[in-house]
């Protein structure tokens, strides 16, 4: 009996739910002021799935804090592979989604298929755009070349050993514009305080560079990073989803002789383990976009016009610098901020070509 | 009768039940098993259950109810997705097809004492080959399909071959060169689609331009079921015609029973080896056509999934038999089509559907663990024996 009653208590604690009170709530109708549930807001994730720590889980973010302002269903399809792509999208269109968000440019097919056979639903894709506009698919790109450049600036003004490096997942354009605009950051830098810091991974002319193949296998990355610390480099920034995470371990690794600067979301809340190596992180907006887009169909203010996230209107942004706050001299703070005004103003502009254009 | 006080002297006479049967009857009791593991998974994490585990001691009966109706609304929704229509069953039939092919491939490895690890690296290889006649030459219909499908064969054949080769002239260990073979497969497909060969005009990322209409699997009426399954059954006919009515099949399962006697009798094992690749890479490379040729689906990075490691597992559960291989993959593919639409309706995690299938192949491994839990199950000593010959051989 006693066991029983103890095994019975720890699943309360566990379950977080008002373990204190112990009485059964009285039913409820859905929380939330208004109230459309009858309008299904829906998502297909691609094979990364929702829990990758990145890319998935933040345009998910966004699918559900859409969901929670405007008191709608949410529904979501993981997929486990390629092959699930037209599965899924099909399965939504049967579900009767309102809007649909696709994650992601390996659902660009799909997605296409599916809008252009109903044109009653909205679709919405992350990180892509259809090869011509279509009318019910707003395309959500990101600029972070613009985030990357101060978080290159910021490496380069923060290394001692005059070398910082990157490395991506696989060469794919939403992976290298953010080592264009690092690359970019660091010869900035260099031009304008007529250093030499070395950028290690990759070379923004030849679009080549180290990657890890993958965005899954940390193994990698933490041989990646190993590889340009070995060479020297004491600021890595990897681009690479949750395979990037390896170089974070061999960031932490070093005992504070490396530091790093994370990408898609603020390392310090994403991945608060290695927030201790983290100067900083380029954030990618993914789920205000999201949340804008699913809301403007809400509203009927639905548009297929390209969305672009930029440092003026934050769909892209650098995150603060959290430990390192004391670390870094006010006088690159202030620089940091003149970069920004400086891009949002045009007066450094970014040569990247993989950045998104409007349309 | 022979019952478990007078152990049997003869293996035919262990029990009451032929061989086969025990084996289904252990099959059986592992997917029972392993719906009951999925079960608890699906409780824990229900948000309902812990809600009502929150205030168990004022209603008890609560925790249950919420626990029953989650288990079950999550096991309708997966039957659902899987049988229950024609687009489901069509669903999991497409789902299977390549599942069925991979296991083939890893089965007949497994006769002949091969450890096939390389099915993904064969299958990327078939559907390069497949998937750049089909999208870059142009020719008629039918004939183009047919090309593709050889192309495809060829691919694979090339690369278990290489295995067979390396195995019979050096002695290299298959387990080793395949899982290797499977990298080159892959990085080579990733560099493939950087090129310009391959990269769809106008696109930055790894995709390739979508198989001519000519080159594609006819499809069933509006399913994304193709032809390409019924090759999978063709395949598996061969297969078993293959192992137990030809001569050569005769000296592969010899060498897989036991090398040094089949050579000691006159049989080249070094032959037996490359034959069972080659053909096991073909059966492969079947299976990276119907990838390319069949769903729709361009060249990708992702164009093989896992189907590759998948087929190994099917191959487990169909204890390397072309039948079991078959009905097997006929039950991932029903997993995976259910999967998909559990996490629609019940919003149940896709990765459910992985454990249930891992554990089936754990428990159809152990069937020692199996027998302990459903004491009535017969032994059968010969079980098993199969699966661990791959690391002696």
């Amino acid at each position: 009996m006693k066991k029983f009653v103890r095994g019975t208590a720890i699943v309360g604690v566990l379950t977080l739910a008002v373990a204190a009170c112990g009485s059964k709530p009285a039913e409820s109708g859905p929380s939330g002021g208004s109230d459309n549930k009858a309008f299904k807001a829906c998502m297909v994730s691609d094979s990364g799935g929702f829990d990758d720590k990145s890319f998935n889980q933040t345009s998910y973010k966004g699918l559900q804090d859409a969901v929670k302002a405007k008191g709608l269903t949410e529904v979501k399809a993981e997929s486990k592979s390629d092959n699930d792509y037209p599965t899924n999208m099909t399965a939504m269109v049967a579900a009767k989604c309102n809007v649909i968000v696709a994650v992601g440019f390996k659902l660009e097919d799909a997605t296409d298929k599916a809008a252009n056979a109903n044109a009653g639903i909205k679709f919405a894709i992350v990180d892509s755009a259809p090869a011509k506009p279509i009318a019910n698919v707003k395309p959500l790109g990101f600029n972070t070349a613009q985030s990357s450049f101060q978080a290159g600036y910021l490496a380069a003004a923060m290394s001692k050993s005059g070398k910082v490096g990157t490395f991506g997942g696989v060469k794919i354009p939403p992976v290298t514009i953010f080592m264009d605009g690092f690359a970019e950051g660091v010869a900035y830098y260099n031009k304008q305080k007529s250093k030499n810091v070395t950028l290690l991974g990759w070379d923004e002319a030849k679009q080549d560079g180290l990657f890890t193949g993958d965005f899954e296998d940390k193994a990698k990355g933490q041989n990646n990073a190993q590889n340009l610390i070995t060479q020297g480099a004491d600021i890595i920034f990897p681009v690479a989803g949750p395979s990037g995470l390896g170089g974070l371990q061999a960031a932490k690794a070093s005992n504070g002789k490396v530091n790093a600067i994370w990408v898609d979301t603020d390392g310090c809340e994403s991945a608060a383990e290695y927030c201790s190596v983290l100067i900083s992180s380029v954030k990618k907006g993914m789920d205000v976009a999201v949340q804008d887009a699913i809301t403007s169909v809400v509203d009927n203010k639905f548009d297929n016009k390209q969305f672009i996230g930029t440092l003026e209107n934050g769909g892209t942004a650098l995150a603060p610098f959290h430990e390192f706050d004391s670390k870094v001299p006010a006088e690159l703070k202030t620089e940091l901020e003149q970069i920004k005004t400086d891009i949002i103003g045009g007066k450094i502009t970014i040569e990247s070509k993989v950045q998104p254009k409007a349309s | 009768m022979t019952t478990a006080t007078a152990p049997p002297a003869e293996p035919q006479e262990r029990s009451g039940l032929p061989s086969w049967a025990i084996q289904g009857l252990v099959s059986l009791s592992a997917i029972v098993l392993a719906l009951v593991v999925g079960a608890i998974l699906i409780i824990v994490g229900d948000d309902e259950v812990k809600k009502a585990a929150g205030y168990f001691g004022a209603a008890p009966l609560d925790t249950f109810s919420a626990a029953f109706s989650a288990v079950g609304e999550a096991y309708k929704a997966l039957a659902v997705g899987a049988i229950g229509g024609v687009t489901p069953i069509s669903e999991s039939l497409t789902q299977a097809t390549p599942l069925i092919c991979g296991g083939l491939a890893v089965s007949l490895a497994f006769r002949t004492g091969l450890f096939n690890i390389g099915a993904q690296g064969q299958l990327i290889m078939g559907a390069i080959l497949a998937g750049y006649v089909g999208f870059a030459w142009h020719l008629p219909p039918v004939l183009h399909l047919i090309v593709a499908i050889v192309a495809g064969l060829i691919g694979g054949a090339l690369w278990g071959g290489v295995v067979g080769l390396l195995k019979a002239r050096t002695g290299a260990h298959e387990v080793i060169v395949t899982i290797m073979l499977n990298y080159v497969a892959i990085y080579l497909l990733q560099w493939l689609l950087t090129t310009t060969t391959f990269q769809r005009p106008g696109r930055a990322d790894p995709i390739s331009p979508v198989v001519d209409a000519n080159a594609q699997y006819p499809q069933f009426g509006d399913t994304r079921l193709h032809v390409g399954f019924l090759l999978a059954l063709v395949a598996a006919v061969f297969v078993w015609w293959l192992l137990n009515k030809s001569t050569v099949g005769f000296e592969l399962r010899a060498v897989g029973a036991n090398a040094d006697a089949s050579k000691t009798a006159g049989m080249s094992v070094g032959r037996a080896y490359v034959i069972a690749m080659v053909v096991a890479g073909a059966l492969a490379g079947l299976a990276g056509t119907q990838q390319v040729l069949g769903t729709d689906l361009p060249l990708t990075d992702g164009v093989a999934a896992s189907v590759g490691f998948d087929a190994i597992t099917v191959a487990l559960l169909g204890r390397g038999t072309p039948l079991g291989t078959v009905l097997a993959g006929l039950l991932f593919g029903a997993l995976n089509a259910g999967g998909l639409q559990m996490q629609l309706i019940t919003q149940t995690p896709l990765t459910l559907t992985t454990v249930l299938q891992a554990t089936i192949v754990l428990f159809v491994a152990a069937p020692a663990l199996v027998r302990s839990v459903f004491r009535f199950l017969p032994k059968d000593r010969g079980s098993g024996t199969i699966l661990a010959k791959g690391w002696n051989g």
